[in-house]
């Protein structure tokens, strides 16, 4: 299991090590040749998403990532990782990658002083640990999105096909069961693969 | 007393400063300028009425921005609002939190209120960064509750000499106390002033508790990305912004050397064609030292 974990700003060194902890091989996706590199998996790490997706652009990586994504390379994005993820972001004609059919609200629990950490039931895994920082929600979802999980009564965790997307960063707490979904339902189970073949 | 509450924020205020890891942080002292940075790709932005550069020329007592101000950057970008208080001053503090800013610097940037004490930060649940020459300052500052470290570094010159100077301090530090015995851990901690507990995690660790910036005298994207290769996990730019002659493209291009720090290829590619440089003023001609304030 190979993964790769964007490492263009934000908390990517933590993504690794817990991938690393469930024994997944990964590597850090900086420049465009990282990004055509073999890979099962695609995380999209916390940071400002913002500067991820000015990154993203100018050093090129935008564009083979998305055809990576569209094709069905898994790929689980936490906070601005939903962000550019989402189909949409509200009050803004920006949007990354289009690969979840969601509309997302950035800062939507407010500022710092609105981060918080709770416990919440995630479909599929049980009660999980969630820290939110500064985080999005989820406001409008397609039908084909499944929401697997709400926090203060908005969804926060979503999955169409082969992309998941998370408000909270699972890759904070010491708990890595989202990440062994990731990688067992998901990855392991070429997702985005099988999908493609009935479409 | 920490109850679980204030544990709970200071977990989440540590946090904030990991998503902010790999990015670059710019003074912005208008809207406009907060746009551009966060256009350039920042990661926040530090909300100051003068950059250092100007305060060092200026002199005179300099303080917390207008809270008016403050708010106009903090409507015009979605990334965090960072602002600076007076050491010591936790009335400015307590003023900043009321505005709800993501962050409050207590910088020696400005002129200290108190010559002894820094502001007793675990009383805030907004979250502290605080500047560091050596380990034992980090460490002190640490135990009073800030959840993010930078170099002190010599703002508003342009001269990356000190940051260099205290980020080196505070590696070679580390390894120092790395190697030591448990016993001597005692010793190391009355020799440094700092509280055991903190050191005996940074013995086990090899590193601080929370997230390390560079700061002060950053001007170039080579600057950036030495402190980098130094051991800094993102970096502050100050005066080196908006003195420069293009603003937008050197914080551009600042944003990719931090992301890049590693490739000189593509550090070599985005020096080029920048404009002017602020012009600077070496360490040896200044006459203010800020880094002295607040040890």
């Amino acid at each position: 299991m190979r993964i790769g974990v964007l490492a263009l700003q934000g908390g990517f060194a933590e993504h690794i090590r817990m991938l690393r902890s469930l024994q997944a091989d990964t590597f850090e996706i900086r420049r465009r040749e990282d990004a055509l590199g073999r890979m099962d998996g695609l995380v999209l790490p916390g940071g400002e998403s913002t500067a991820i997706g000015k990154l993203l652009k100018d050093l090129g990586l935008f564009g083979p990532l998305k055809e990576r994504i569209r094709g069905g390379l898994p790929t689980f994005g936490t906070c601005a990782g939903m962000i550019l993820l989402a189909r949409r972001i509200s009050g803004t004609d920006t949007a990354y990658f289009g690969a979840i059919d969601i509309e997302v609200k950035r800062n939507a629990f407010g500022r710092q002083l609105g981060s918080f950490f709770t416990e919440a039931p995630f479909k599929g895994i049980g009660t999980v640990p969630m820290t939110f920082i500064r985080a999005p929600y989820i406001e409008r979802a397609a039908p084909e999105v499944e929401i697997l999980s709400l926090a203060d009564g908005h969804p926060v965790a979503a999955r169409q096909r082969h992309v998941l997307a998370t408000a909270c960063h699972p890759e904070l707490t010491a708990d890595s069961r989202i990440h062994r979904y990731f990688i067992e339902q998901l990855c392991a189970a070429g997702a985005g693969r099988r999908d493609c073949l009935t479409l | 007393m920490q109850t679980e509450q204030t544990k709970q924020q200071y977990e989440l205020n540590k946090n904030l400063a990991q998503m902010l890891k790999g990015g670059v942080i710019m003074d912005v002292s208008s809207p406009e300028q907060a746009r551009i940075a966060e256009d350039a790709g920042a990661a926040a932005v530090m909300a100051l009425e003068r950059i250092p550069a100007d305060i060092r020329a200026a002199g005179g007592v300099s303080r917390m921005s207008d809270p008016q101000m403050i708010r106009g950057i903090q409507e015009a970008v979605s990334i965090p609002v960072m602002a600076k208080v007076r050491i010591g001053h936790f009335v400015e503090a307590q003023i900043l939190e009321a505005i709800e800013i993501d962050y409050i610097d207590e910088s020696e940037v400005l002129s200290p209120a108190d010559d002894r004490l820094h502001i007793d930060k675990s009383r805030f649940r907004v979250p502290f960064v605080c500047g560091a020459k050596n380990l034992g300052e980090a460490l002190r500052r640490i135990a009073e509750g800030a959840s993010m470290i930078r170099t002190k570094g010599e703002p508003g010159t342009g001269d990356v000499i000190q940051a260099v100077r205290h980020m080196r301090a505070m590696t070679s530090e580390i390894r120092r106390i790395q190697g030591l015995q448990e016993d001597e851990l005692h010793y190391a901690a009355k020799e440094l002033q700092v509280p055991y507990e903190l050191l005996r995690g940074v013995h086990g660790s090899g590193r601080l508790p929370v997230v390390n910036f560079a700061a002060g005298g950053v001007a170039t994207p080579a600057d950036a990305a030495l402190m980098m290769q130094l051991g800094a996990e993102g970096v502050f730019v100050g005066s080196g912004i908006f003195k420069s002659g293009n603003p937008a493209r050197r914080a551009q291009a600042i944003v990719k050397a931090v992301t890049n720090f590693a490739d000189p290829a593509v550090l070599a590619e985005i020096s080029a064609d920048l404009g002017e440089a602020m012009v600077g003023i070496n360490e040896s001609e200044i006459r203010l030292l800020m880094a002295e304030r607040g040890v």
